[in-house]
């Protein structure tokens, strides 16, 4: 097996097929008090996050809209990750996931997202990995532009 | 398309020996074979045109127009040599419709600013078609803006042609500019480009043809097409990015404004008021790209050496092995299919985001492009995000068919979409 087959391993592990096949917490919320869009437009990947938020603490998250199987498992695993924290708490979540998949991680427990970290072999694809995470800023400081990566 | 009865018999016989001009195909990438199927984007360089940029700059460099000494001379002799070298190629009347710029994209801004400004009015009409690349898209949208024009979209059908009853329905009086690709980028489709400049002069419009995606790959003659003025990039044509081609007729050239202002486009300059020198070097401000035009002139003299008739051949008989070869695969669907077809196959596999599939091809040395290709309005008559599209070159053959065939393969057992053949 070739260095790169390993790395091709490590992106696409299982849990990702499984959360790209079956993506949790996929649909939209009539009742959602937050929500944004966010786009990639090089690879045309597109989704919405919506959130109900009650006392700082996300009550409920999901998301719709389409990409490819790193950026639809990385949002189906989000949605897992934030339900039931405070927006303080995702906010440095995110900010230390991104150093997960881009610079020197700081020392914590990533739980599942730590499935993620195949991506650091691949820079083309971090943008991939957290349009979600954009589109989820995006939804909680109630900016209603499209989201990007850049 | 010529059809063939055994594809393969044919391939063997069109096959170029040219691999060995073309040293980043010796390279490996990921420890594998390199198999260059991005061509669209830009092609690979030959050594003739590697080692002119490199004499250029050990022999003959010096700026042009502008010295008195013999090392001037020769660069100014050598950057006009290039363009009678480009003149001959597209069988342009004179040396002087060729303006050298960056690019495709360069070309037609200059056109859009230049005759665009000076010619529009509110109400008139400019017509492209839904093949366009961003590049013969966004700069007549900026000119509507500027001037109050507006742009008309012709339509394409199914399997990606302009049809020419569609097209034709939206010419008019009012139109005043048809802007349309030669050969699309994103599906192959070939437009019947010589009618459409017919039909288009026949109510009074000037016609700007995007060569991107021609001129490496077929013999193109400004005679034979009859536009007004024609755009590609050296980077697709085997030479060095950063220079390209804007041709325009004589008499539409004589009567544009420049577009950007500075050193050897102007014939006099004062306080008061300068003047401006003819074409070409009205449109060529400051200091050119001189040795980007004396290796585009190699490129050219590789491509002739090579003959175009030979490379529209060996090209035909691989992009239809490459599309049975696709075809046969379950699970793939073909996007553009026109009956008249460049090298180049854009192509969805069920249930595998052609993101996904250009990580994997990548990680066994298939170089393709994934994504919208700059035509976003085009993926979206599609009603597609974006395809995965492999495009031909001289260099390629049946051995990266095979291996883009068989890392397809790997990326469907990865997805646990394989299905048996
Ligand atoms: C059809 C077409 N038009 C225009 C362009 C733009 O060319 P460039 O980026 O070299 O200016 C391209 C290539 O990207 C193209 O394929």
């Amino acid at each position: 097996m070739s260095a790169m087959d390993g790395n091709l391993r490590e992106l696409y592990q299982e849990v990702i097929f499984d959360h790209n096949r079956q993506p949790r917490n996929f649909h939209d919320m009539p009742e959602a008090d937050h929500h944004a869009d966010g786009h990639n437009p090089l690879c045309g990947d597109q989704l919405t996050v919506y959130l109900r938020i009650n006392n700082d603490v996300i009550e409920d998250v999901s998301f719709v809209g389409h990409g490819c199987a790193i950026s639809t498992a990385s949002a189906s695993l989000m949605t897992e990750a934030v339900k039931g924290k405070t927006v303080a708490e995702v906010e440095a979540l995110f900010k230390d996931f991104h150093a997960l998949l881009t610079d020197t991680p700081p020392e914590r427990d990533f739980g599942k997202l730590a499935v993620l970290t195949g991506v650091r072999e691949f820079p083309a694809r971090v943008k991939c990995a957290t349009l979600a995470w954009h589109t989820l800023h995006n939804a909680l400081i109630g900016d209603h532009t499209p989201a990007h990566t850049e | 398309m010529n059809t063939v009865a055994d594809p393969r018999l044919a391939l063997a016989a069109t096959e170029l020996p040219v691999a060995d001009d073309f040293p980043i195909l010796a390279r490996p990438v990921h420890g594998r074979r390199l198999a260059y199927l991005d061509n669209g984007a830009t092609t690979q360089k030959p050594t003739a045109v590697i080692e002119a940029e490199a004499r250029f700059y050990r022999e003959s460099n010096a700026n042009i127009h502008r010295g008195v000494h013999w090392l001037s001379q020769h660069a100014t002799e050598l950057y006009d040599a290039a363009r009678a070298t480009v003149q001959r190629f597209i069988g342009a009347a004179r040396a002087d419709e060729i303006i050298f710029t960056r690019g495709t994209t360069e070309a037609i801004n200059l056109v859009a600013n230049t005759w665009g400004r000076k010619q529009l009015t509110a109400g008139d009409e400019i017509l492209i078609t839904t093949l366009e690349h961003h590049s013969n898209i966004v700069p007549w949208q900026m000119l509507c803006e500027q001037t109050g024009a507006v742009l008309k979209v012709a339509p394409v059908n199914e399997i990606g042609e302009v049809e020419l009853d569609g097209f034709d329905a939206l010419l008019s009086p009012r139109t005043r500019l048809v802007a349309i690709t030669h050969i699309s980028n994103a599906l192959g489709s070939i437009n019947p480009v010589a009618e459409m400049v017919e039909h288009a002069h026949a109510v009074g419009a000037v016609v700007l043809v995007d060569g991107a995606q021609a001129v490496a790959h077929q013999a193109v003659d400004m005679q034979a097409l009859g536009c007004d003025f024609y755009a590609f990039s050296g980077h697709k044509l085997y030479g060095p990015t950063g220079i390209g081609v804007l041709y325009g007729r004589a008499e539409l050239l004589a009567d544009m404004p420049p577009w950007q202002g500075g050193g050897d486009m102007i014939r006099t300059v004062s306080f008061e008021r300068s003047t401006y020198a003819e074409a070409p070097q009205r449109f060529e401000a400051g200091t050119p790209n001189i040795a980007g035009a004396v290796a585009l002139a190699a490129a050219i003299d590789y491509v002739q050496a090579l003959g175009m008739d030979r490379i529209v051949a060996h090209e035909h008989a691989l992009l239809a092995h490459a599309t049975a070869a696709l075809s046969a695969i379950p699970g793939l669907r073909m996007v553009g299919t026109a009956a008249h077809k460049a090298g180049i196959l854009s192509f969805m596999i069920e249930h595998i985001h052609p993101h996904d599939l250009g990580t994997i091809l990548d990680s066994e040395g298939v170089a393709i492009r994934a994504g919208h290709h700059c035509a976003m309005p085009l993926m979206t008559r599609f009603g597609i995000p974006g395809t995965a599209r492999a495009s031909l070159a001289v260099y390629n053959n049946e051995t990266d068919i095979a291996a883009l065939v068989s890392a397809i393969d790997k990326a469907q057992t990865l997805f646990g979409t394989r299905k048996p053949a």
